[in-house]
């Protein structure tokens, strides 16, 4: 498996890949990914100019360790095979499908990266794949979607053709997302593979921007696109482990390594019932603050 | 490569460069306009002319209007015009002449 399949993913960047003021250093707010878009910030007849400017910014510009995902053109349009061996060819790390409605929407772009990859020398499998869902066929086939490649690392939701498709719009409630953000995350997790949320587009609302990074933390998504680096402390924030959660995490699994060699089954960790069932989520807590780069602890 | 028609690529805004290229008399007919041309100038030359010798032009008019771009976003519009002057828009010699 390709080791960056599970890496930190709390913030997705979407940047157009047309402008160079704009990709030349986005490094600088530290987001996890930025998010190479070919798709629809990029108008029609600059299609063929941003491949020359995606191409030569993966080449040549050191983004220190942010991944590099493309959003291609998607597979009803001209563009989308020369955009896979462009970003291929370039060294990007991973490439977003718009529009997935079905397990062969992934299959027909694995090909495509695997043959890009042997085309242009880079090692098979380096490429990962990432599937946006924005309609309700999408979002009904999202389990067969997780599964239809080792490659792919995740589905993202994009909420505003998804509830054009839904026939209501974005309220900023989110209760229209609900039913798809709460479909995506079970598949997601039902198919071992992470799960990312919509962008939150009304940038003079920072505090209805915070209470929805807060919701979808708390439903299960691994991290949320985003659109203005204003928003990334938001959700690193929110996503990172408090010192708190961390130190009851340590507890709780130093606890159960000890009392499952005592044959003790349940007991309390600061005043609070714990048994084996808590052992993954707190693993799980440590291994996100490790990679968030704020666990100092040994386990 | 043989320019067939006159072609742009690029824009005017910040960190980018507007590239324009026809059909030469023979030889590389090079014209930079940039605020930082005394600075930057020799470096821009340098650029430009390695990307069309990658490409393989050899007879072009290709002037560049600099709004203060990088190296590589002014190989992508030479790249970009020239391509376009092709109106070649797919399987692109990505690593390649493109490099």
């Amino acid at each position: 498996m390709n080791p960056n399949k599970k890496r930190l993913r709390r913030t997705m960047m979407f940047l157009n890949a047309q402008k160079p003021g704009l990709i030349k250093d986005p490094y600088i707010y530290k987001p996890d990914s930025i998010m190479l878009d070919l798709e629809d910030a990029v108008a029609e007849n600059q299609k063929d100019a941003a491949r020359f400017s995606l191409y030569h910014a993966l080449q040549e510009i050191d983004y220190r360790g942010v991944e590099r995902v493309v959003r291609i053109n998607a597979l009803d349009t001209p563009y989308w095979k020369e955009d896979i061996r462009c970003s291929v060819a370039g060294g990007c790390d991973a490439i977003r499908i718009p529009k997935t409605e079905s397990a062969n929407d992934v299959k027909i772009v694995e090909s495509a990266v695997e043959f890009a990859e042997k085309e242009f020398g880079r090692p098979q499998g380096s490429v990962l794949i990432m599937a946006a869902i924005e309609s309700a066929r999408g979002v009904m086939k999202a389990l067969d979607i997780c599964e239809a490649s080792d490659r792919l690392f995740g589905i993202a939701l994009s909420g505003g053709d998804y509830t054009k498709d839904l026939q209501t719009h974005i309220t900023g409630t989110g209760i229209e997302l609900m039913g798809a953000r709460q479909n995506m995350v079970i598949a997601a997790r039902a198919a071992g593979v992470q799960c990312f949320d919509t962008v939150y587009t009304d940038l003079n609302n920072m505090d209805g921007f915070r209470q929805d990074v807060q919701n979808i933390h708390l439903m299960g998504f691994d991290g949320k696109s985003i659109i203005n680096p204003r928003q990334i402390q938001i959700v690193h924030d929110i996503f990172t482990p408090s010192e708190k959660d961390i130190i009851f995490a340590e507890k709780v699994v130093r606890e159960i390594d000890t009392k499952k060699a005592q044959g003790i089954g349940v007991f309390t960790v600061d005043g609070k019932m714990i048994d084996i069932a808590f052992y993954d989520g707190a693993k799980r807590t440590i291994e996100l603050a490790k990679a968030s780069g704020v666990y100092k602890g040994d386990l | 490569m043989e320019i067939k028609k006159p072609a742009m690529a690029g824009t005017l805004e910040s960190s980018d460069c507007l590239v324009t290229v026809e059909a030469g008399e023979g030889k590389i007919d090079f014209t930079l306009d940039s605020a930082v041309i005394n600075q930057y100038g020799n470096q821009i030359r340098k650029v430009v002319y390695e990307t069309l010798e990658h490409l393989g032009v050899k007879d072009v008019k290709i002037s560049v209007v600099d709004k203060g771009a990088l190296d590589c976003t002014i190989k992508a519009r030479v790249e970009g015009a020239v391509f376009r002057s092709l109106e070649q828009k797919e399987h692109l010699p990505w690593g390649g002449a493109i490099r």
